[in-house]
């Protein structure tokens, strides 16, 4: 529903020649214009449906002979020896790492991008508002290979301290266990995530709380809210969605990042115990695939490979569609 | 519940233009007061004084005096947030909070207030509701988002969510230009009721309107396109209309210009 006002039944009502206004499909008038943009918009919808839809089955023709193979409980086993002749593996240690370092860059990245783009849009002077989006827009086009770097060279040395004290604080809650590990642990990766993907959440939360109309805010500000309290009854509201999607293809980004994650953990040895604890090392899916790739060597240990990326896939389709349906509940009460 | 605002002397700055230049006046608490005048004459633009709104705008400042009752709006002490609270307005274009349900719009400014108890604010709803003539409409889906309204019935929200924190004064800012004649109608019939229990200022285009609603009416005008808009007079509204003393509020009111 629209708050356009000024609307009236009239809007909808058949013209003089008894027909009903023009809209959706019968506003399309057949000419050559039309028909060549509506069938170019028709096919690129039909190319990305098919184009995932193929991507998918690629992934379930490629990994199931080698699930069938596999000795091991996939899911629930930490073993990985997708080679000889018993394969047996499984994904437990990068489901783990996977979601756990994605969780923590999540908490970071999303309620400091949601307050860098509220200070961007509502408290900064005017003079600042444009060279600070700027700046924001460029961090998201830094290249992952540089946090990876700048990660290592840089962050780790600082952060080395940081998880001491944390470890010497909190060490007796099995999350912040140490482990002996430092350096690519799963906090540390989560870190690196959150600072990499944060550009991304600010960027575009920056974009539609800039959108919020004028009249919400003063609204909020016509009834004696305090900034804050605008922001909170106009701003925030109104940018929900835009900062739920956003957090979704950061989300996405976190998940799937290769490149700085490969370049930054710390790999397992085989057997070692179980921990529950975030200062243990480990690989995500996309570094032990990207680690491994020189392994490709037969179908069997590929298929393996490609079984973990079916899991990635997988959760990520999962938390977007879990993020549709938290934008779609409240649909009634956006625009 | 309704008090009487002075203005002394009032000019209205953006940034280093003068909108609005010398307006004094006087506005009768439980009465309406209608401003006119062509577009751009700063009618809007000093009623946004009046609660202290300009300020929202970069650059908005004014210099000069006003007073409610007794108490100096523009005091280095006041807070605007508690002028507003004070002051109430009505905007152009109906504006409920699309994420909010109606409830929770009419609910909105109390609970900034930090009213939290359910049973107060279930009272103060369906109070401002009905005071809005609105209640009768919506009682059965006050869960319902504000937005689904129509246009006429989400004005008539936004004057319950106005009224609902029992303000001074009520300013509206052309509250029927975005609605057809029926709902207009309703609102006109509102701010009969209203001026009952508020001090009400209003500006529109619409001369009719203001004859139809208002006691007293205040003519604003710019000698020309760049100068600043001004006050020409202000008087009961039946001698405004039928006797007044300028030439150009004649000229306006007779239909020669504007």
């Amino acid at each position: 529903m629209s708050t356009v006002t000024g609307v009236s039944a009239a809007d909808q009502a058949p013209g003089p020649d008894g027909k009903q206004p023009l809209q959706g499909d019968r506003a399309s008038t057949g000419r050559f214009g039309d028909r060549l943009f509506g069938g170019a918009a028709t096919v690129s919808g039909v190319v990305v449906i098919a184009l995932v839809s193929l991507i998918a089955v690629f992934l379930v023709v490629q990994a199931v002979p080698a699930l069938m193979n596999n000795s091991e409980s996939f899911f629930t086993s930490r073993v990985w020896a997708p080679g000889g002749e018993k394969p047996a593996f499984g994904i437990l240690e990068f489901l783990w790492t996977t979601v756990t370092a994605s969780t923590i860059a999540m908490l970071v990245a999303v309620p400091v991008g949601v307050a860098v783009a509220l200070f961007i849009t509502q408290y900064a002077p005017t003079w600042m508002r444009r060279p600070a989006a700027g700046l924001v827009d460029l961090l998201a086009a830094v290249p992952s290979i540089v946090y990876g770097l700048w990660g290592l060279i840089a962050f780790a040395p600082v952060f080395k301290p940081v998880q001491g004290w944390i470890e010497s604080a909190l060490g007796w809650f099995p999350l912040f266990a140490p482990t002996g590990i430092s350096g690519g642990t799963i906090f540390f990766i989560g870190i690196v995530l959150a600072i990499m993907v944060l550009p991304i959440v600010t960027a575009l939360s920056r974009e539609v709380f800039d959108q919020t109309p004028i009249a919400h805010k003063e609204g909020a500000l016509a009834l004696g809210a305090t900034q804050w309290e605008m922001i909170r009854t106009a701003v925030l509201p109104f940018g929900r969605p835009g900062v739920i999607s956003a957090s979704m293809l950061a989300l996405g980004r976190a998940l799937g990042e290769t490149i700085a994650v490969t370049f930054l953990v710390s790999a397992l040895s085989d057997g070692s115990p179980w921990t529950w604890s975030l200062f243990n090392g480990g690989e995500t899916f996309a570094s032990k695939i990207a680690n491994n790739a020189a392994e490709f060597s037969n179908p069997g240990k590929t298929g393996a490979y490609i079984a973990a990326g079916l899991v990635l896939f997988v959760l990520t389709f999962v938390v977007n569609s879990i993020a549709r349906v938290v934008i779609e509940r409240r649909k009634a009460f956006t625009e | 519940m309704a008090k009487r605002i002075d203005v002394t002397d009032l000019n209205v700055y953006y940034g280093g233009f003068k909108a609005v230049e010398g307006v004094s006046m006087t506005v009768e608490p439980r009465s309406v007061t209608a401003f006119i005048g062509p577009s751009g004459c700063g009618k809007s633009t000093f009623l946004r004084t009046l609660n202290r709104m300009h300020e929202v705008i970069p650059g908005g400042r004014v210099e000069g005096k006003v007073m409610l009752d007794d108490q100096d709006l523009y005091a280095s002490s006041m807070d605007p947030v508690t002028v507003r609270r004070t002051i109430g307005m009505v905007f152009q274009r109906p504006n409920p909070f699309p994420t909010m349900s109606i409830y929770d719009n009419v609910a909105a400014g109390l609970r900034l207030n930090g009213v939290k108890n359910k049973k107060t604010l279930d009272g103060i709803v369906e109070t401002s509701l009905k005071g809005a003539n609105l209640w009768n409409e919506v009682k059965d889906r006050l869960n319902k988002p504000g937005a689904g309204l129509s246009g006429g019935q989400q004005q008539r929200l936004c004057i319950a969510r106005a009224i609902a924190v029992q303000p001074q004064v009520l300013l509206m800012d052309e509250p029927c230009s975005a609605l057809d004649p029926i709902s207009t109608l309703a609102i006109e019939d509102l701010i009969n009721e209203l001026k009952n229990e508020f001090t009400i200022v209003i500006v529109t285009h619409n001369m009719q309107q203001a004859a139809r609603v208002s006691d007293r009416t205040a003519f604003f005008n710019l000698k020309a396109t760049g100068e600043p808009g001004r006050l020409v007079e202000i008087g009961d509204t039946t001698r405004i209309f039928n006797n007044p003393t300028e030439q150009a509020t004649e000229d306006y009111i007779s239909g020669r210009f504007g």
